[in-house]
């Protein structure tokens, strides 16, 4: 017999007996998540105020744009004042031509990409799949972000979003996901709330700890 | 006395008496109980979200064996290899193999603490296999050579001094005892180490089973970066981490971050479903999971203690318990500490040398209060203390045998219950002289405890007496 096997026998054994439901019993709806989960307001204004809290909480730079134009100057003044001089980015019809637009050496992630080549890039700008209202949170995925370590490796981690990107809580962005991929999920999906941290030094924040140490999502 | 419980009461002695470790915890403790209750508060119904989540856990662990096998189909479809282990020895053969079949020299690691409990570090250095922790806290543990001290901050009985000291000793660099730059050392030293590592191995919070992902709950950043730079990734989890669906995570994400580290999502919480699918830029080529069970089906079979399988090693537990705080996290002698690693300690490993563990509690219930899956941690404790006693004849040893013939003979005789209190309370004048000393027959309890002395007045005479005046 496999381990496999033998696990397999030991957990049917074990599951012969009933335990004691002590709280219950029954897989929640989303219904009931909602029901307990922290509030988020019904309109869209609502849902910006809670993001941009929870940003701003979080120590991220949340900025609404007008219109793409306006996302591009923004871009350019972040370029100027953090003089960046290698910007990372991915195939997609909105970042792509946002980090061609800033003039300076561009890294697109693909398969073949150099990890040394991402690790001298200043920044790394990607697309997302949706934003969490309820908690701050950006979500990417391997599929839509330029796969897994753009989001993560360079020092400052510019988000793209559109407005309608925006969800109320966790329960719609997991719907969203599910929705979205099917059975065809990329291999990483990522929910990022805030820039990388620890507290693991006397519990003081430090930011930046292993990721990057700036987030800044600009939504149009 | 078991070698465990040997080393517990030494260690239990000094570290109460350690003053400069109390202090230390308490202001850690301090700060995560402000922000842990500020998170409570921000769920409209936090007790309605422990029912949820315990129920959720409940259909998780008893059906552990459908979810399982859809986990694993589901991962195995995508490109997964999926390994399993009824003992940690296997476990650490099933990793070894795979880095020899990838001819790994050096191995970069996320916080794991299933890792811990089946010593995998010491199995890959034996192996001449470097193995570096990305974790700070663990990193920081690692260097000085010690196990984590607590499941979420393994470096929490550590001052910045302290810190300073091991990074000038071990790698020659730190500048100072600030935080943030202490920080940067470990970041400098380990992005060297995710780009040079050839194999990563990460842990997992969840898997899902509807999906077939592992779900990975962190704030630095480097299990993103052991998941995404090494060619060979491993996770290593318990059979236990499941959940049914993938919409549970809605509400197990924030929970454990509000009972982790009082945050309402920790930064980032990755779930990976496969290596690195034909049209995703990186990933690792290879991605192998293995399941562990490593006596955890002794637990499922105890149904009376089935639901410690839904633990998700938030730390809560420990956070609040008395002794915990007080002994501190080394003092138990385990890979799991406090309230829930003294209930699964003795069915993970045996209970006549850990059952001392059931008595590290003040049975305040603390514990079973703040756990966010329900888990009836203080009972437990009870339960494998009256296990332990009953040994396998079925008896109590003689002696106590004998105390409760005693006990049970007086208490069925009123007359003799109340001469027996009526004479205690003269006896008690002659105890005096001898507490705590070696003449003392009860000196193990009282040596460090008073008894009051017993009341003049019964309360039958009292409840007479009130009677009277109606």
């Amino acid at each position: 017999m496999s381990e496999r096997d033998n696990i397999f026998a030991r957990l049917k054994e074990a599951l012969k007996l009933q335990a004691p439901a002590r709280h219950g019993r029954g897989l929640p709806t989303i219904e009931e998540q909602r029901h307990v989960m922290p509030p988020v307001g019904k309109s869209e204004s609502e849902l910006f105020e809670l993001f941009a809290k929870n940003a701003t909480d979080l120590r991220a730079t949340f900025k609404r744009a007008k219109d793409l134009g306006e996302v591009t100057a923004e871009l350019r003044a972040l370029r100027d004042s953090e003089k960046w001089q290698r910007v990372a980015t991915h195939r997609g019809s909105l970042a792509e031509p946002q980090a061609r637009s800033l003039g300076l050496p561009l890294m697109i992630t693909e398969e073949n990409s150099e990890k040394h080549e991402l690790e001298q890039c200043d920044v790394g700008i990607t697309e997302c799949d949706a934003l969490v209202a309820q908690t701050g949170t950006v979500l990417v995925t391997s599929r839509t972000a330029g796969g897994r370590a753009l989001t993560c490796l360079p020092p400052h981690h510019v988000v793209l979003a559109r407005r309608e990107q925006m969800v109320p809580d966790l329960p719609a962005a997991m719907q969203l996901v599910q929705k979205r991929f099917g059975d065809q999920y990329p291999s990483m999906i990522s929910f990022i709330t805030g820039a990388s941290r620890t507290g693991d030094i006397e519990r003081i924040l430090v930011l930046g700890a292993h990721g990057p140490k700036k987030l800044t999502i600009f939504c149009y | 006395m078991s070698a465990p419980a040997a080393q517990f009461k030494a260690d239990a002695k000094r570290m109460a008496a350690d003053l400069r470790h109390r202090a230390t915890i308490q202001t850690a403790m301090g700060k995560y109980e402000v922000v842990r209750d500020q998170r409570k508060r921000w769920f409209q119904d936090w007790e309605g979200a422990r029912t949820l989540a315990a129920r959720t856990k409940y259909e998780a662990v008893n059906g552990l064996d459908a979810h399982l096998t859809r986990f694993t189909q589901q991962l195995e479809a995508r490109g997964t290899k999926v390994h399993w282990a009824s003992t940690s020895a296997q476990a650490c053969v099933i990793i070894l193999d795979i880095l020899k079949a990838k001819n790994a020299k050096v191995v970069v690691k996320s916080k794991s603490m299933t890792s811990e409990e089946i010593h995998l570090n010491g199995a890959l250095e034996r192996a001449g296999v470097e193995v570096v922790e990305s974790d700070l806290g663990e990193f920081i543990v690692q260097l000085r050579g010690e196990p984590p001290y607590h499941l979420v901050f393994p470096a929490m009985h550590l001052t910045r001094d302290e810190i300073k000291d091991v990074f000038e000793k071990k790698l020659h660099d730190a500048p100072s005892n600030d935080p943030e730059e202490l920080t940067m050392v470990a970041r400098r030293q380990l992005r060297k180490k995710y780009i040079q590592a050839d194999v990563g191995i990460t842990g997992a919070n969840y898997a899902i089973a509807e999906t077939g992902m592992i779900s990975i709950t962190e704030n630095e950043g480097n299990a993103r970066l052991t998941a995404a730079l090494p060619k060979t990734m491993i996770t290593l989890l318990g059979i236990e981490k499941v959940l049914p669906r993938y919409e549970d995570l809605a509400l197990f994400l924030p929970m454990l971050a509000v009972m982790g580290t009082g945050q309402a999502l920790t930064c980032y919480n990755t779930m990976y479903g496969g290596p690195r699918q034909a049209d995703e830029a990186d990933g690792p080529e290879e991605f192998h999971v293995v399941l562990l069970d490593n006596r955890r089906t002794l637990v499922l079979a105890d149904v009376e203690q089935r639901d410690a399988l839904g633990c998700i090693r938030c730390g809560a537990c420990l956070n609040v318990c008395p002794v915990y705080r007080n002994v501190g996290g080394h003092t138990y002698g385990t890979v799991y500490g406090g309230p829930i690693g003294s209930v699964i300690t003795p069915h993970l490993r045996d209970l006549q040398d850990w059952k001392h563990l059931s008595y590290a509690s003040s049975l305040c219930g603390a514990c079973t209060e703040t756990c966010p899956v329900g888990i009836d941690i203080h009972h437990h404790l009870l339960r494998n203390r009256r296990n332990a006693s009953a040994p396998k004849t079925g008896k109590p040893s003689w002696t106590q045998r004998q105390l409760f013939k005693i006990y049970g003979a007086i208490a069925a005789r009123p007359r003799l219950w109340k001469l027996t209190t009526k004479l205690g309370r003269f006896a008690q004048v002659f105890h005096g002289p001898v507490k705590g000393g070696v003449l003392d027959p009860m000196r193990a309890w009282t040596k460090t405890r008073d008894l009051p002395p017993l009341a003049r007045q019964s309360f039958r005479e009292w409840w007479k007496e009130q009677g009277a005046h109606e």
